[in-house]
């Protein structure tokens, strides 16, 4: 019953990891690299450039706490990209990025964030279609 | 075995933190430092000046002032904030130097306590704190407040809400690190209550360690919780040494 209500209950259908991946995407439409590029720049939904920085000419405001997204297409494939984004605590559990696509494991969620990921399937699929696009 | 041997090596870096205390004050801009040093420019000495009024004005059911116990503030209230929070004998608990005044006005004045975070409440604890600027931080010696404190780095270390961030993680493992545009500050309580332009007003460590935590997207506990007073009582021993600076200013 538990585990039918977890299935059933998450905002997406367990990824499939791979490795340090996750080489299949979340949704069956595919991301688009624009509204991604809007997602990781706005600071209320994808938070990025809070402590990343990145080629946005146009924010003033970008963070230092994590590596620069510039080249994060050269360095990583679009399916390490994703695992990365859903849940980077999978490959290091002490990293400060919080884990995008995942509602477990957390403590004291506010009433208003309780059950709910931080991006939904759709929007880390265009973030991942945006990141792919950062070539060095 | 790479794992455990990242571990290892993970453990063995933590403590590499810098060992410099800092106070939030000297990543200031020079004006925004100049505001704080400059009484007649610091917004945060209107709440001390109408903190001292409060001291002056009878109260409650025994139409007693601060006064008429503490006498002048300036030597009966010096070096008090710098031991704050203490354990109350009588409650059996930690209590803040809001709460600490609460008990008095409720217990010795028969009054009504101002709300917490209330222009009164904020400005007789200003007024209080302000007696104490520039003395060193020095929390009291105490088995109890020793338990306080030991629960308070716990919740300090404890990652909460959506974001799943710890308050050890910025402040002391990214202090000095830029979030967004806005230096890290290492998080030394060293001048509450105090003015953030921010706020556009006088506010308490409270405020400001529930602003942090609704920041990461968790439910904050309500003003005057043992679990607050406990995060302050942690942060208290961290800064102690450090000199009281309230009311301070911070952007």
């Amino acid at each position: 019953m538990i585990l039918a209500l977890l299935l059933a209950g998450g905002a997406a259908a367990q990824p499939h990891v791979v490795g340090d991946a996750i080489p299949t995407p979340l949704t069956p439409a595919p991301g688009d690299a624009a509204r991604g590029r809007a997602i990781v720049a706005d600071r209320q939904r994808g938070l990025c450039l809070l402590c990343h920085s990145g080629p946005f000419p146009e924010e003033r405001f970008q963070g230092n706490l994590a590596p620069d997204l510039a080249g994060a297409g050269s360095r990583w494939t679009e399916g390490q990209l994703r695992l990365r984004i859903v849940d980077g605590k999978r490959l290091n559990p002490d990293s400060i990025m919080p884990s995008y696509g995942r509602t477990d494991g957390l403590h004291q969620v506010g009433a208003a964030w309780q059950g709910r990921t931080i991006l939904a399937s759709a929007e880390i699929e265009d973030v991942v279609a945006f990141l792919v696009t950062l070539r060095e | 075995m790479r794992r455990a041997a990242a571990l290892l090596l993970l453990l063995v870096a933590a403590p590499a933190r810098a060992e410099e205390r800092r106070s939030g004050f000297a990543d200031m801009a020079p004006a925004t430092r100049a505001m704080q040093q400059d009484d007649m420019a610091n917004p945060g000495m209107l709440w001390v000046l109408e903190g001292g009024a409060l001291w002056q004005r009878p109260a409650g059911a025994a139409a007693r002032s601060c006064a008429d116990c503490h006498g002048d503030a300036a030597a009966s209230m010096r070096g008090v904030a710098a031991r704050y929070p203490a354990m109350d004998p009588g409650e059996g608990r930690a209590v803040d130097l809001a709460g600490r005044i609460a008990l008095c006005q409720a217990r010795h004045q028969g009054a009504e306590p101002a709300p917490r975070e209330s222009q009164a409440a904020l400005a007789l604890a200003a007024y209080v704190a302000h007696q104490s600027r520039g003395m060193p931080i020095a929390p009291p010696a105490d088995a109890g407040m020793d338990a306080v404190r030991a629960e308070g780095q716990a919740l300090y270390r404890a990652r909460r809400g959506q974001l799943d961030l710890s308050c050890a993680q910025c402040h002391d493992d990214n202090a000095g690190r830029r979030l967004a545009g806005s230096v890290i500050p290492q998080g030394h309580p060293t001048g509450y209550p105090l003015y953030r332009l921010e706020w556009q007003a006088l506010g308490s460590l409270q405020r400001r360690l529930r602003g942090c935590m609704t920041g990461v997207r968790a439910a904050p506990p309500a003003y005057g919780a043992a679990d607050l007073i406990a995060i302050e009582a942690y942060l208290m021993a961290r800064a102690a040494g450090m000199p009281l600076e309230t009311p301070a200013v911070r952007p």
